[in-house]
């Protein structure tokens, strides 16, 4: 595929797949409709240029290849007296004629996503078949970006689509009373792959922050679909300065000319955009506790007080750990570890690493040299290790 | 869709047993309601009641022999209390039924099968 077509694939396919799903019913026919037509178009626009709206263009393609197959398939199953094949469900011939015709055609990428991220379906495969279906992404790029054989992805995404067409698992934005848990789950599929993006592999931030895009574009009524927007933005604004010579760089140590100012200007703009909505939830919070770090010199009581706010909403230890850094940035390193130590996270690695951290501020240096011992002991990534040795080498 | 959902009492306390006398009179109650409730709504086909899984004979065959053995095929705590069918919209209909369903929430799980037709 030449650039051009493949700019025209990952800025349409989601918005296709998910209009001819809308209109088929069924994953697979309509994956394989799509691609045809995106097949179709690799031959055409070069030949008779781009039509006026490519992606109605590409869905209107996809939904008559479609119907092409399931007639051809209807007429060989009357031969062979087989079942018939499912009907498309979805209006009749002519409504459906007049939307395609029109520059725009229904947005069903939302009902896509909470489909996929559907919680009937495991977290995995929510990921990986978030990741085929809106961002695009093939098979093999899933398998690689998430370290697992390619088999593997291609049974995990077959087994997801079969369960959703088996199970009834439905194809709608879920009604209010079900809303708030299906967007969490929604939110949490697409920042777990900021995440797994954000270590370094970079598309998959991309891909996240796309998804956190048409997100909070489809969704413009809830604060949390901007908080998150706004929290990858503000994350993904200070990459640059996380990493120097391939070593990782302790937060007060980065350098802040690295950061993306346009970036954090727009991690900002979708702040104000979620607080204005009133949205006090926990990716508004962490939004505004990251909005706090990327500003200099960092105001650590008012962190500390947001880490508080959010330790409350979500009930999580690691939370509590992340307020200990803040309270003893503010100048409490005592008061910190005296809440380090009451956190039950025995295997967590940062557990350990800021008790050594902590410790060694208050020069109680044997502990701090047995706590550093304990983190590397648990440190898996390569560039984590180096800087643990590297402040245990400074302990003297 | 058809569906069946499967109840798995778990630990949920069931009449006649001492677990089942600590409830109070007004939490039994509901758990009586709630199964009524269950079984007059639209779509709902209840079950029959079904023994204790203590009460169950478990049945293989092999080289041709039958072997009986005592008690239900899953561990008693995980044997299958009881069923019904939901014939519904989508399995978003069948999980809001489900989570209904007293043994939910008393310590034991509904298992959703979707029925192929």
């Amino acid at each position: 595929m030449s650039d051009g077509l493949e700019q025209v694939y990952r800025q349409h396919w989601g918005r296709v797949l998910a209009a001819t799903i809308g209109f088929l019913g069924d994953f697979d026919l309509a994956e394989e409709a799509t691609q045809e037509a995106f097949a179709v178009a690799a031959e055409r626009w070069p030949r008779d240029g781009v039509p006026d709206s490519p992606a109605a263009w590409l869905a209107k393609t996809a939904r008559n290849r479609a119907i092409d197959r399931i007639r051809r398939e209807r007429t060989l199953a009357a031969k062979t007296r087989q079942l018939d094949p499912p009907e498309p469900s979805a209006p009749a011939d002519g409504a459906l004629e007049e939307t395609m015709d029109a520059t725009s055609f229904p947005d069903e990428r939302l009902e896509l996503l909470f489909t996929c991220c559907h919680p009937a379906l495991s977290t995995e495969a929510q990921v990986a078949l978030t990741l085929r279906t809106l961002g695009g992404l093939k098979t093999p790029e899933i398998a690689a970006a998430f370290l697992v054989p390619e088999p593997t992805m291609a049974q995990r995404l077959v087994r997801a689509k079969n369960k959703i067409k088996a199970a009834g698992i439905p194809f709608r934005v879920p009604p209010d009373h079900l809303l708030p848990e299906r967007l969490a789950a929604v939110a949490a599929v697409v920042y777990l792959i900021f995440n797994a993006g954000y270590g370094g592999r970079g598309e998959l931030a991309a891909e996240a922050l796309r998804l956190g895009r048409a997100l909070a574009e489809l969704m413009p009524d809830e604060p949390e679909a901007h908080g998150l927007l706004a929290l990858m933005l503000l994350h993904d604004a200070r990459r640059e300065a996380r990493f120097a010579d391939g070593d990782l760089v302790l937060l007060a140590d980065q350098d802040s000319t690295l950061w993306d100012t346009e970036e954090i200007a727009a991690g900002r703009a979708a702040l104000d955009r979620a607080l204005a909505l009133r949205g006090r939830g926990p990716y508004v919070v962490q939004a505004a506790i990251a909005s706090l770090h990327a500003e200099l010199p960092r105001d650590w009581p008012q962190i500390a007080a947001l880490y508080a706010e959010l330790a409350l909403l979500t009930g999580s230890p690691v939370v509590e750990l992340n307020r200990a850094v803040a309270i003893a940035e503010a100048g409490d390193p005592a008061a910190a570890l005296e809440l380090v130590e009451r956190l039950e996270l025995g295997e967590y690695l940062y557990l350990h690493s800021t008790r050594a951290e902590l410790l060694r501020r208050l020069e109680r240096t044997g502990e701090a040299r047995e706590a550093y011992a304990r983190a590397l002991e648990l440190v898996d990534d390569e560039a984590e290790r180096r800087l643990l040795e590297r402040r245990r080498a400074e302990l003297g | 869709m058809k569906y069946m959902l499967l109840i798995h009492q778990g630990t949920t306390p069931l009449p006649g047993t001492a677990e089942w006398d600590e409830l109070s009179e007004e939490e039994q109650g509901r758990v009586y309601a709630d199964y009524q409730g269950i079984n007059q709504t639209p779509g709902v086909t209840p079950g029959v009641r079904m023994g204790a899984p203590e009460t169950a004979t478990t049945v293989r065959v092999a080289d041709g022999e039958t072997l009986t053995t005592d008690g239900p095929f899953a561990e008693t705590k995980e044997a299958l209390g009881g069923y019904l069918f939901f014939e519904a919209d989508d399995l978003d209909a069948a999980i809001e039924l489900a989570a209904r369903i007293p043994a939910a929430r008393l310590g034991g799980a509904i298992e959703v099968r979707p029925l192929s037709e």
